[in-house]
């Protein structure tokens, strides 16, 4: 029976083939149709396509704890930030001494502050392999912690959302300072490769493409299987009667940590896979307005389907790329009164208004 | 300063006069019989012992041109026709004119004379401000030209002021007991001259003997010191609670309207900081409207903004937040959504710069205390304000008609509804009420920040945090939460710097919402499951 849980959910087919015929047709489309045709897609155009699936990745991850165990986490820009972090201070060091300031060991902005040494936290980041752990571990860990504390306290509903809220923004401020040794304002940029591999080749970016794709139907699968599997039906059940789970016997509390977890990890790898393909990460990624936005493309795609959010995310940021170049100010209306039409008529979300198949019951 | 600026204008004036006359001179002082005229008639020939004599006696007549006179002789601008003995003032020496000569003793009591003709001046101001002056080159001379006139003044600040004064200068005594009674009286000063006079006195010189000789003298320096560091760091404590009690007023004035739309309402007003930019806005739109009267602009301001963002919030209310009643996490998001509409609105419609928000001069300066204690006006408003803002409040939710009808409808909305309270009124008035406040806030922050399409944002955080920790639904816990979260925050500033003193009280809030799940002031009775 596990490997039916694809079988009852015509969302999810339908959105892994469409994933597959992407993942087919657009290196085809960069690679074997000329420059002048149409139909050819620019490198612009792969990173744009792979950055909208390591968004739809994140959205996954908010569904899940949002759509499925209620929990509104307005700080899940935190986690995809780290692990973006992580990921990001593995491509610093990778840069070696082809700096700006040539040290082999020391990133520009340490040389430029002046430090002598590497801080002990940046150790061993020059190994992909212990990167890739921190990208699951740190955001992990934070979310074990501060899950353990806000879920054993029973925090709930409003409050939870504000101290997760306080969570991404505490941490925005501690990345802006200089002294933390994560490049402050500006963050890690100017990567050079990855694995060896010269990240301003196109091959490299279609193989990081090709992977967000992976990780999104990976992600999917995985976050399915969570869901229907037994302790996702007690997920569920917190969701819609949190007392109730409580008095029959089960420890709320230990399921919501799990599900929190699972979540941020998740996040995490999103975040990991965005910053080589746009080459970015600063502590902007922390900043709460961010962290509302991912809710708001799971509302809008409707949340508690799971597809619903890779589709919401995938709309939204086509939406916002399309009008910050076409109209630039109309985009700020428009993603304003999508907030609230969606709310206020479509609670459903998108996937609401196009399936015929009843949504899971939602409850704030 | 005072006397460089003094001398500036006598220069400028001079130069006035030179134009007019046509010449490169100017006669100091007219031909009559007046006692100046005389003295200065003798001025020329003197010898320096006599022209220090006629100095002296030139101070004893209080005419304003003696003292411009004085300060042209000091600075070697004094000089004599050649063919009628006339005094003129000139910045270069006119053909057919010899310069009165000065020595170093002559300027010395020159210095003199002019710090006396200030101290004699009917303005306590000019007093202090010569008294300023003079504490550039204190030394027993000039200690006792103070001591001469300390029993003449009046005015308590400039006697304070004298008192300090001399005891400087008589630290440079060479008698050692005048030097201890000089320390002796300076304890408990808190200028920083005297702080760093005293501090020299102990400190060991480069070849490491002490600077003061005299043991004696030497342990009661010591011993000002300490109290006068302990004064210090009294005051500033003070200065900091003040900090932070004002930081906190604004946390306060933020948060309280949220603690309406939030706390008894339940409603999650994401566009809450938008109404505040509204709020700041209305005050940049009254001042264009009166610009010859921006005293009383912001005081017009202050019903302006509570219409204009009291109605935005009726809107809102009515159009979206009503039919999300009991779905907080939707509420969230739609009023998002409007928050987006609202800074692109004031993008468009102003500009996305921020705007120019003028303080009216009754707003500037501070209020000097003591010479390490000083607050500003505007801090103080804002405290006053903030207090002002939650006593009306309490007012209107304690004692009116729509306050008792807020109440009954936040404890038991169904109940009050049978009882025949028109609830959907009721939620409107809430919070247009809410919202209005918010504008309120945000005439008082345009005062402390700029004005611009993010400043909504800034504030949404901190003011969410301020709610939750003094308890959903009670004013008290948010003025109180307010005040402590900004005086915490203010205390640990100089400790550990402004980012980390932040950082450290979102952690702090973060782990307190754990021990205290409801904040500090929980609502108790059903009312608390919801």
């Amino acid at each position: 029976m596990r490997f039916d849980i694809l079988k009852s959910d015509r969302g999810g087919t339908i959105l892994l083939l469409l994933l597959a015929i992407v993942t087919i047709v657009v290196p085809f489309l960069h690679l074997a149709v000329p420059d002048g045709s149409a139909f050819h897609l620019s490198s612009y155009g792969i990173t744009l396509i792979g950055k909208y699936l390591c968004f739809a990745l994140l959205a996954l991850a908010v569904d899940l704890v949002w759509g499925y165990c209620g929990i509104l986490s307005l700080g899940h820009g935190a986690f995809f930030a780290l692990g973006g972090y992580a990921m990001g201070m593995y491509l610093m060091r990778q840069i070696g001494t082809r700096g700006v300031y040539g040290d082999p060991v020391l990133p520009d902005f340490m040389v430029f502050l002046n430090w002598k040494e590497l801080p002990w936290f940046w150790h061993g980041f020059d190994q992909f392999w212990f990167a890739a752990l921190m990208v699951v571990l740190v955001p992990g860990l934070l979310a074990l912690v501060f899950g353990w504390f806000a879920f054993r306290s029973r925090v709930t509903g409003v409050y939870l959302s504000i101290i997760t809220q306080a969570m991404t923004y505490a941490l925005m401020l501690a990345f802006f300072r200089n002294d933390m040794g994560f490049g402050g304002n500006n963050g890690f940029t100017d990567f050079k490769d990855l694995l060896g591999f010269d990240l301003s080749l196109p091959a490299v970016q279609i193989a990081l493409f090709v992977c967000s794709s992976i990780a999104l139907a990976a992600g999917y699968i995985a976050c399915r299987f969570v869901v229907s599997s037994r302790a996702g039906r007690v997920v569920a059940a917190v969701r819609d009667a949190e007392s109730r789970t409580r008095f029959i016997g089960y420890k709320v509390e230990s399921y919501k940590l799990w599900i929190f977890v699972i979540s941020a990890v998740l996040a995490g790898i999103a975040g990991a896979l965005y910053v080589p393909q746009v080459g970015i990460i600063n502590p902007g990624e922390f900043s709460p307005l961010n962290s509302i936005e991912i809710v708001i493309w799971v509302a809008i795609g409707g949340r508690g389907t799971l597809y619903g959010a890779v589709a919401g995310a995938i709309l939204v940021n086509y939406a916002k790329t399309y009008f910050t170049t076409a109209f630039p100010s109309i985009w700020l209306y428009f993603l304003g009164a999508l907030f609230i039409i969606t709310t206020l008529a479509f609670p459903r979300g998108v996937v609401g208004i196009l399936g015929r198949r009843p949504a899971a019951r939602v409850t704030a | 300063m005072m006397r460089a600026l003094r001398a500036f204008l006598v220069l400028g004036g001079l130069m006035l006069a030179i134009n007019t006359l046509n010449a490169a001179e100017a006669p100091a002082a007219s031909a009559s019989a007046d006692p100046v005229q005389a003295l200065l008639d003798q001025l020329p020939d003197a010898d320096y012992a006599t022209k220090r004599t006629i100095v002296d006696e030139l101070v004893t007549h209080h005419d304003p041109k003696v003292r411009a006179l004085l300060v042209a002789f000091l600075e070697g601008n004094l000089y004599v026709r050649d063919s009628d003995r006339t005094i003129v003032i000139a910045a270069e020496e006119p053909a057919g004119h010899t310069r009165i000569g000065t020595n170093n003793g002559l300027r010395r009591s020159l210095r003199g004379a002019i710090a006396r003709f200030d101290l004699s001046d009917p303005d306590p101001k000019a007093r202090l401000a010569a008294i300023e002056e003079l504490m550039r080159s204190m030394d027993t001379e000039t200690a006792a030209l103070l001591r001469e006139q300390l029993p003449a003044e009046r005015d308590p600040d400039v006697r304070e002021a004298m008192t300090g004064a001399i005891a400087i200068g008589e630290l440079t005594s060479e008698d050692a007991e005048v030097r201890l009674g000089a320390v002796r009286a300076l304890k408990g000063n808190l200028t920083a001259d005297a702080f760093n006079r005293l501090t020299t006195m102990v400190e060991p010189a480069a070849d490491g003997t002490p600077v003061e000789t005299d043991a004696r003298v030497r342990a009661a320096a010591n011993d000002a010191l300490y109290s006068i560091k302990r004064w210090r760091s009294f005051y500033s404590l003070v200065e900091t609670l003040f900090f932070g009690l004002s930081l906190g007023s604004v946390l306060v004035l933020a948060g309280i309207g949220l603690a309406i739309t939030f706390g008894v309402m339940g409603v999650i007003n994401m566009a809450h900081g938008e109404l505040m930019m509204l709020g700041a806005y209305s005050v940049f739109v009254v001042q264009q409207l009166m610009p010859n009267h921006i005293g009383l602009s912001l005081l017009v301001s202050i019903p302006v903004a509570f219409l204009v963002a009291g109605l935005a919030g009726v809107v809102i209310e009515r159009g979206i937040v009503r039919h999300l009643y009991g779905r907080p996490l939707e509420t969230l998001l739609a009023t998002f959504g409007v928050s987006l509409i609202l800074q692109q609105l004031v993008r468009d419609v102003f500009s996305p710069n921020n705007r120019p928000v003028e303080t009216p001069a009754w707003m500037a300066g501070s209020l000097r205390i003591n010479d390490i204690l000083s607050i500003t006006y505007t801090r103080m408003y804002i405290v006053l304000f903030a207090l002002l803002i939650f006593a009306a409040l309490l007012a209107i939710l304690r004692r009116t008609r729509l306050g008792l009808e807020v109440r009954a409808v936040s404890q038991n909305r169904n109940m009050a509804k049978a009882m025949g309270v028109r609830t959907d009124r009721v939620d409107a008035m809430t919070f247009g009420l809410g919202s209005g406040i918010a504008g309120v806030a945000g005439v008082a922050l345009s005062q402390l920040t700029n004005v611009g399409p993010n400043l909504g944002q800034n504030y949404i955080v901190d003011s969410f945090m301020v709610v939750v920790f003094g308890g959903v639904g009670s004013l008290w816990g948010t003025q109180i939460g307010g005040t402590a979260l900004g005086v915490v925050n203010k205390v640990l500033e100089p400790l550990t710097g402004a980012v980390l003193a932040k950082i450290l009280v979102l952690i702090g809030l973060i782990l307190f919402i754990q021990r205290r799940p409801r904040g500090l002031f929980p609502q108790k009775g059903r009312a608390a499951e919801a």
